[in-house]
């Protein structure tokens, strides 16, 4: 197919709900414009489009603009790019800032991304669990983390069916705040299929057992944005603080008391960036793929963009 | 026992110059457990803070009782943090590291008022860590994303109020809209910190990038 009438193409579905016109009335304007005038492509696109808007009576935004083109979430890897979703509502978050209308995470087959819905937009309201097409949404980056953004000219559209969602991890990149009670060196109950932890030596369920010694964190990444609540089990834990169960269970052994082990690891940690990747369950993100951000970092972008402010 | 926090207060990430000029605070309902928020002059509210630098110099200034005061240095000026009995780790930090040092603290802004009229904003820290420079860069450089991000947020804003003509587009934004209320200072100023904490973070890394290629 000709470049030409590829754009025609383009062009010709972009109308096809809303004018009757053939895809040769449209390769036709294209081509007088860009054979006999010697007009670049996408002026000559600009200027076609632009007629049979006024044609149909539509403005720009009526329409899916031609330079968006249909993609999974797993492809998105470039900040500015125009791109159609098919995905499903994982989670609204709170919107911490009264410009941005909605905020939260979206999914398909592929994977799950950030979206960002601006107030000034005026969009329709996405619900959670809802499965539409966005048609015209840009993506951006953050420190190597993409997002799309719902603007003015995205046209939302609520579809009737369910969408496998990939993979429902969430990534959760900031600073190490707090770290909850319930970490460290804790007791499990030894019952079978059940997994509580002990308090002061009773499980909830089963009374006064022995219980089995177990290491976890319950900690609190926050990126100054959103606090989000990270559990580490046996593995992560020890991964993380190089710390083993049973090494754990000799310092704790050493010093009679449990609780040195919980204090030793919250040194460690609390204060330090890391980046935390991994399923979520309810409010919490279960900590699979865990790296310290100690490497140098770059400021010179956001230096050029103060300065321009 | 952490009491289950329905929704955990974010640590908003500020810089000295911005967090000191803090001065007015505030509460969102009448409740006499509600959280108590400092309002940033670029316009947010803050019930908690993460923040990094330099501890310069700590000090015992308690009568009976320990009650220790760090200095904490960032580009644009200095944290005056307070921890005693009751932030007994905290304060265990300020005693036992020997300055200076890097150090990060989570923690609570608190305004007292001096005997001259002037309000005071300080940090009672719920946790203090010695960490590294590259820790401390990047909350340099995450401060001052946050604090753009408020600037842009706030000047959106304000370039709304001067041309209400385009009204119905207008984005609201309550805590910009008090901080013009409440303080004189401009956002401007802070967007000038925001510079010269990011120069100052090149200015360190040159000098290593011409080892680097030796």
């Amino acid at each position: 197919m000709s470049d030409v009438r590829q754009h025609a193409d383009d062009i010709h579905e972009q109308f096809s709900d809303h004018l009757d016109v053939d895809v040769e009335d449209v390769e036709e304007r294209l081509t007088t414009l860009v054979d006999e005038y010697k007009v670049p492509m996408d002026e000559a696109r600009r200027s076609v489009t632009n007629h049979y808007l006024e044609e149909a009576g539509l403005d720009r935004e009526d329409i899916s603009s031609g330079d968006s083109e249909a993609a999974n979430v797993e492809d998105v890897d470039e900040p500015e790019e125009w791109i159609d979703l098919t995905a499903k509502v994982i989670e609204l978050w709170d919107p911490r800032s009264d410009s941005v209308a909605q905020v939260g995470l979206l999914g398909d087959p592929t994977g799950t991304i950030k979206f960002t819905k601006w107030a000034k937009s005026d969009l329709p309201a996405l619900e959670e669990g809802g499965v539409y097409e966005l048609r015209n949404v840009v993506t951006d980056e953050y420190q190597g983390r993409y997002s799309v953004k719902l603007n003015s000219t995205t046209v939302i559209e609520e579809l009737d069916e369910d969408l496998e969602v990939g993979n429902d991890t969430s990534e959760v990149e900031g600073a190490l705040v707090d770290m909850q009670s319930g970490s460290g060196l804790i007791k499990r109950c030894p019952e079978e299929g059940c997994t509580r932890v002990l308090q002061n030596g009773r499980c909830n369920e089963h009374g006064e057992g022995e219980g089995e010694f177990d290491l976890r964190i319950k900690a609190v990444v926050d990126d100054g944005i959103d606090a989000h609540e990270v559990i580490f089990d046996k593995d992560a834990t020890e991964n993380l603080t190089g710390l083993s169960l049973e090494e754990a269970k000799e310092m704790a052994m050493d010093a009679l008391d449990t609780t040195i082990v919980a204090d030793e690891i919250r040194e460690d940690i609390v204060g330090t960036y890391y980046r935390i990747e991994g399923p979520t369950f309810g409010r919490y993100v279960l900590a699979d793929d865990v790296e310290e951000l100690d490497g140098p970092i770059d400021g010179e972008e956001l230096l050029i963009k103060a300065r321009s402010m | 026992m952490s009491q289950a926090e329905l929704t955990r207060e974010v640590a908003r990430r500020v810089f000295a110059s911005e967090f000191n000029d803090s001065t007015y605070t505030f509460k969102e309902s009448d409740d006499e457990r509600a959280p108590n928020y400092a309002l940033l002059p670029t316009g947010d509210r803050a019930n908690r803070v993460f923040v990094t630098g330099t501890l310069t110099e700590t000090e015992d200034v308690g009568d009976e009782s320990e009650y220790w005061r760090g200095r904490v240095v960032d580009p644009t000026g200095t944290f005056f943090v307070y921890a005693g009995q009751y932030q007994p780790e905290a304060a265990a930090v300020l005693r036992d590291t020997e300055p200076p040092a890097y150090v990060s603290i989570v923690g609570k802004p608190r305004t007292y008022e001096t005997d001259d009229g002037t309000v005071n904003v300080s940090l009672r820290p719920e946790s203090i860590a010695v960490v590294d420079d590259a820790t401390r860069d990047r909350w340099v450089v995450e401060t001052a994303e946050r604090t753009l991000d408020r600037i842009e947020a706030f000047e959106a804003w304000e370039a709304e109020q001067e041309a209400p003509e385009s009204g119905s587009t207008a984005p609201t934004n309550e805590y910009a809209e008090m901080a013009r209320e409440r303080y004189d200072s401009p956002v401007v100023n802070y967007r000038n910190d925001v510079i010269q904490a990011l120069e100052q973070l090149e200015d360190v890394e040159e000098p290593d990038d011409a080892e680097a290629t030796v």
